[in-house]
């Protein structure tokens, strides 16, 4: 706000201020201090609610494997693995997707596609997860259990080391499905924050890469990729977030089934799903407050990994914005 | 050197291919999945899904009460949710511009605009539903108004920040009081951003699952005590999904396309024909 403006109000306002001005400026204070408070109520009565089995369990419980609720046993092994495991396979297939989504749209699309292919874009990023999940179900898991996955198990299942990830039974349910749909989810949603990104970059520096005989390709690798990459990181960080914290998408078709094993095409769990699918049921305190204490681990999981993310974002949400507008 | 050349060339044409490629193959899932929405969901959804309830197995039945509830839960969220985001984006815009508090305020409403739904649900559910004794309406709508919110104070700041500082010099040399002049002069400027803001997070807050899990749970039947549980589109989809009645089936199919068919309506005329404020993340 500029000094003419600062003064010119202090001097309507006048020395006594007025009652009405006084009432709103507190009122709209005490709302956004309440966003700060929110943040801070959510991590103080997730700990609240989970801490009979943070007591019972401590730190053991994210290493134990079992999870059975009749016998009062409860260890997250198998949902962070699951959680880990889906979201690790979402952005392996998201994360080169999304940049070539974003470098057509900005760099290469002609200007007459490039306004109904973002807005596709953003339609997919809008679909509600439980849609992707119900479509997962129905439609996408009989439709890899039948061809892709007897195909992979066929042509890499053999392979030495990578072999074990694809043998197993072609059931269409499990974390190569999760994996799948969630990064289907995450695409959209990573290539509208990349495209955001790469409009940022000054038209002066693309022109001057071709000015020295570029070609477009190595305009975009040498110039446009360069400029952009500690966002580009923070994008890949903020897909993960979305990632590990997803549920009904992965509720659907990840088969819930507390177990770890090598191979992709069995049933697993998320901390996600196993919240969504059990909480319902649960009952006895110790049940609830375990799947709290899940609850609590994911929480700080995906703190921590948006905070990173933001972190990586800042500067390019904050300062361009006086740039570009 | 005519190698070289070559090697430029082709890796250029292999590298946009392969961009080219990676949109294709987004879009294919687009296509895809509306197609099947349209083709499983379309016969299902005739008028008598608006008047009847949802049926028993096998049975003949609709979804008023889904979508009457969705509709009461979302509206509450809105109602709740959105003059708290919009007061608290005016402080981050006007007031704190530039304090060391505003700046931490963003920061924590970023991070809250990407916090799962699930976390808030459970957060919702030990602080409501624990607390009030039981699953209800209005712990529903009080966990879509937490994640509507920080879509609303995003958007309200950026579409604020847009007005230039010149009318507020203006209306202020005219003698006008700040809180006057805020709610004159820079809500009337940034009043399209703002309710397009608030109308892209009502599309988001009506296709959530998780927290509802945790606060409104479902109803078989048509209510609208928000004090009790209550059923809801997304609920009722995820129930029916589940469940291996093919009516059943039929009627989650028929709530998926008329829920997707919402959401991608408001975002198209929003998108289309309204000034687009900076999407949130």
């Amino acid at each position: 706000m500029s000094k003419v403006l600062i003064s010119s109000i202090k001097e309507a306002v006048g020395v006594p201020r007025r009652f009405g001005d006084i009432v709103f400026k507190q009122l709209t204070m005490v709302c956004a201090v309440f966003v700060l408070l929110l943040i801070v109520a959510m991590g103080w009565q997730l700990t609240q609610s989970a801490m009979p089995a943070v007591k019972l369990f401590g730190f053991d419980f994210l290493s134990a494997k079992s999870w059975d609720p009749v016998m009062g046993e409860f260890g997250a092994a198998p949902s962070l693995w699951g959680t880990l495991i889906s979201s690790f396979l979402a952005l392996l297939i998201a994360v080169p997707v999304s940049l070539g989504v974003a470098i057509f749209l900005t760099q290469i699309a002609p200007s007459f596609l490039r306004r109904p292919i973002s807005l596709a874009v953003e339609l997919l990023a809008a679909i509600p997860s439980i849609i992707y999940g119900f479509w997962g179900l129905f439609i996408l898991s009989p439709w890899l259990s039948n061809n892709v996955q007897p195909w992979l198990t066929d042509n890499l299942g053999d392979w030495p080391i990578i072999g074990i990830l694809f043998q197993g039974p072609p059931m269409g349910i499990g974390l190569f499905s999760a994996g799948l749909v969630l990064s289907i989810m995450v695409i959209p949603f990573m290539a509208s924050i990349l495209t955001d990104l790469f409009e940022t970059v000054p038209t002066q520096l693309k022109e001057a890469s071709y000015g020295l005989g570029s070609t477009r390709w190595e305009m975009i690798t040498q110039v446009v990729l360069p400029f952009a990459k500690v966002g580009i990181v923070g994008s890949f960080m903020l897909g993960l977030g979305r990632a590990l914290g997803e549920t009904m998408a992965v509720t659907f078709v990840i088969g819930n089934a507390h177990r770890i094993s090598p191979s992709l095409f069995e049933p697993s769990t998320t901390i996600a799903s196993t919240l969504a699918n059990e909480f319902a049921e649960a009952s006895g305190e110790l049940y609830i407050s375990s799947l709290l204490y899940l609850g609590m681990v994911l929480f700080l999981l995906t703190f921590v990994v948006l905070i990173l993310a933001r972190l990586l974002l800042w500067r390019i949400t904050y300062q361009a914005k006086g740039r570009t507008k | 050197m005519d190698w070289h050349y070559f090697k430029r060339r082709l890796m250029n044409q292999v590298g946009q291919a392969l961009a080219l490629m990676a949109t294709l193959f987004t879009l294919f899932w687009l296509v895809w999945l509306l197609t099947t929405l349209i083709s499983q969901g379309w016969q299902a959804l005739d008028l008598s899904m608006f008047v009847k309830d949802t049926p028993a197995p096998g049975a003949e039945g609709g979804m008023r009460n889904a979508i009457v509830g969705s509709l009461m839960m979302c509206l509450a969220g809105v109602a709740i949710g959105a003059p708290v985001g919009v007061l608290a984006a005016t402080w981050l815009a006007e007031y704190g511009r530039g304090t060391w508090l505003a700046s931490a305020i963003r920061f924590v409403n970023d991070i809250l605009l990407s916090t799962p739904s699930i976390i808030i649900g459970i957060f919702i559910y030990g602080l409501v539903v624990v607390n009030t004794g039981g699953f209800s309406g209005w712990a529903g709508a009080l966990a879509l108004a937490m994640i509507i919110l920080p879509v609303v104070v995003r958007t309200s700041e950026d579409m604020m920040l847009l007005v230039p500082d010149q009318m507020r010099e203006a209306a202020a040399a005219l003698g006008a009081q700040r809180w006057r002049l805020i709610i004159d002069v820079v809500y009337r400027a940034a009043r399209r951003g703002m309710v397009t803001g608030i109308l892209l997070g009502f599309a988001r807050i009506s296709g959530e699952t998780a927290p509802l899990l945790f606060t409104a749970l479902n109803n078989q039947f048509l209510s609208t005590d928000m004090g009790n549980v209550m059923a809801n589109l997304p609920m009722m989809i995820f129930q029916y999904a589940m469940s291996p009645y093919s009516n059943w089936q039929e009627l989650a199919w028929a709530g998926a396309l008329l829920i997707t068919l919402t959401i991608l309506a408001i975002n198209l005329v929003l998108r289309l024909f309204w000034r687009e404020p900076k999407k949130g993340h």
